[in-house]
């Protein structure tokens, strides 16, 4: 299966959450040595449960679209949900085949996410 | 066919030795810098000796193994007279040319390094002669020094300024390492130049030259180059994997320490002492990959045939060719780095595309059968002077032609389509 398909694509043209909060209770920076991404995200809490959260940083298609997806999905989430999460949630999430190299993509936007609970 | 490519080399002849494009029909495979396709007659060696006469080396009295031994020992003539060795106990068999360079920094950096003593390398080198040499200076405290590239992707060194060498090269250095040709940019390096100046500087220097991207497209002759080791590997020339070449100047590699201890590489062992065989036995411990190490002969026979210099020239004008058909199709949106003189490179083209992204460039190549390399080509701090954290890489061999680029081409326009 094509894993550049419409959605996808939506995603990394148009990423949702893209950008920075103004002093944000928590934010935490990942990448990827092997192909150069960078992902910083930024969180804001209320109470136990996910208030606002955003990203930038340079990535790929995957990562990005991934990155996308994942802050819409935090938004009012509880911490403990969060951290349930995992790389199965993510493929699942992207609804696409992904090899093992592209599966690092993936994922890096949760190890990011995962930083900030 | 354009006529060039009949002349030198009959394309259609060599693809057919391959079975690989048998089993994967419509392959473009332009990664022959990472490993090189195997023809038919390397496969049937390797099974020739599985399937015949498959005992261990220097061991069995029998005949079986007295056969292998032969073969075995065979390609360490065929290795020594294609290099132009002096005598084939300068040819030590390795995994890979990345463990002959460890081997190096081990058995002879850590015998004739003393702190304060400088080691020299270049900022284009495979990390495999980047890290080991970066380990050993600081753990004796000796001083790491790196040749820098200019704009081109040539070695500073290139350019005869005197000066700039011996803030380079000094008294001190001991080691200069550096690469034939880059795995990255494709820079074929001036070796017998840069040697001999820096030997005129210092004549003690010991010169090693990473080879893995050389051996398999140029001639080499390790006596004209004046080089005193060279590494390469198999995997990379048509050969099996798991075998690699150390070639080293008998007197050097006689005074070196050996780099592992155990079977093969013994003379007598003593409950209070060892004493060991001499070169090339004393540095290939335990069992080698014998069925490899047999085929490897084959594959040399093999570019011995095409002819060296014809595979050269082949893969320069396939080069020059692509680099022309990718900036005339994508002009300024393709950015190709390494060499703008066709005589500087090699078969290698590193390029960034546009904002895309080179896992997404591999990956939807990939979707249309070409195969390419995205990342940093185990060449960190190359790409970091460079200011880009990833590339995307062609890279050619002799059953490459005209039609592969023009694929890479049309596999290039889609991605366009796909990502803008």
């Amino acid at each position: 299966m094509n894993i550049y398909q419409d959605i996808i694509l939506d995603h990394y043209h148009h990423p949702h959450n893209q950008g920075r909060l103004i002093k944000p209770d928590k934010s935490g920076k990942v990448s990827n040595p092997l192909c150069g991404d960078k992902i910083e995200m930024m969180i804001d809490f209320e109470k136990n449960k996910v208030k606002e959260v955003k990203f930038h940083g340079e990535g790929c298609v995957i990562s990005t679209a991934s990155a996308s997806m994942l802050t819409d999905f935090a938004k009012s989430k509880s911490k403990e949900e969060l951290k349930k999460l995992n790389s199965k949630f993510i493929i699942k999430m992207l609804g696409i085949d992904l090899g093992m190299t592209r599966i690092k993509c993936a994922v890096l936007p949760l190890e990011a996410l995962h930083k900030l609970l | 066919m354009q006529a060039w490519l009949i002349n030198m080399i009959n394309l259609k002849d060599i693809k057919n030795q391959f079975p690989i494009f048998k089993h994967q029909p419509g392959l473009v495979y332009l990664d022959s810098t990472a490993t090189s396709l195997k023809p038919k007659i390397v496969i049937d060696k390797i099974n020739e000796y599985y399937s015949e006469y498959s005992a261990n080396v220097f061991r069995g009295i029998y005949p079986m193994s007295e056969k292998a031994t032969a073969e075995f020992e065979e390609t360490r003539g065929v290795v020594s007279k294609f290099i132009n060795a002096n005598n084939s106990r300068e040819i030590i068999f390795t995994r890979n040319a990345t463990e002959s360079l460890n081997l190096l920094a081990y058995s002879l950096g850590r015998k004739i390094i003393n702190p304060g003593d400088e080691i020299v390398t270049t900022i284009m080198e495979h990390h495999s002669n980047f890290v080991p040499w970066q380990v050993l200076a600081e753990e004796v405290g000796a001083t790491f020094k790196i040749i820098d590239i200019d704009e081109d992707g040539n070695l500073e060194f290139k350019i005869q300024n005197s000066e700039l060498l011996k803030q380079i090269i000094t008294k001190k250095t001991k080691i200069l390492t550096l690469t034939y040709v880059s795995n990255v940019l494709g820079t074929i390096n001036p070796i017998k130049e840069i040697i001999s100046t820096a030997k005129s500087i210092n004549p003690n220097i010991i010169a090693i030259i990473d080879a893995a991207q050389a051996v398999p497209h140029l001639k080499i002759d390790v006596q004209e180059l004046g080089a005193d080791f060279i590494v390469f590997s198999s995997h990379k020339m048509l050969g099996p994997t798991g075998v690699g070449v150390l070639w080293g100047k008998e007197k050097i590699l006689k005074d070196m320490y050996p780099f592992m201890y155990g079977g093969d590489m013994i003379d007598e062992v003593y409950v209070d002492r060892t004493t060991f065989k001499d070169v090339p036995h004393k540095f290939e411990a335990g069992t080698p990959a014998i069925g490899e190490v047999i085929a490897f002969k084959e594959s040399i026979k093999f570019l011995e045939k095409i002819g060296m210099n014809n595979i050269l020239e082949h893969e320069k004008k396939l080069t020059d060719f692509a680099i022309n058909r990718l900036i005339d199709t994508f002009g300024q949106s393709i950015k190709i780095y390494g060499p703008k003189k066709i005589e500087d490179r090699g078969g290698i083209i590193s390029f960034s595309f546009d904002k895309f992204h080179p896992h997404d460039i591999a990956q939807i190549l990939a979707d249309q059968g070409i195969c390419v390399r995205a990342g940093h080509h185990c060449a960190m701090p190359l790409h970091t002077r460079l200011k880009v954290q990833a590339t995307v890489r062609a890279s050619f061999y002799i059953y490459n032609d005209e039609k592969d680029v023009e694929k890479l081409v049309e596999g290039l326009k889609k991605v366009k389509n796909i990502l803008k």
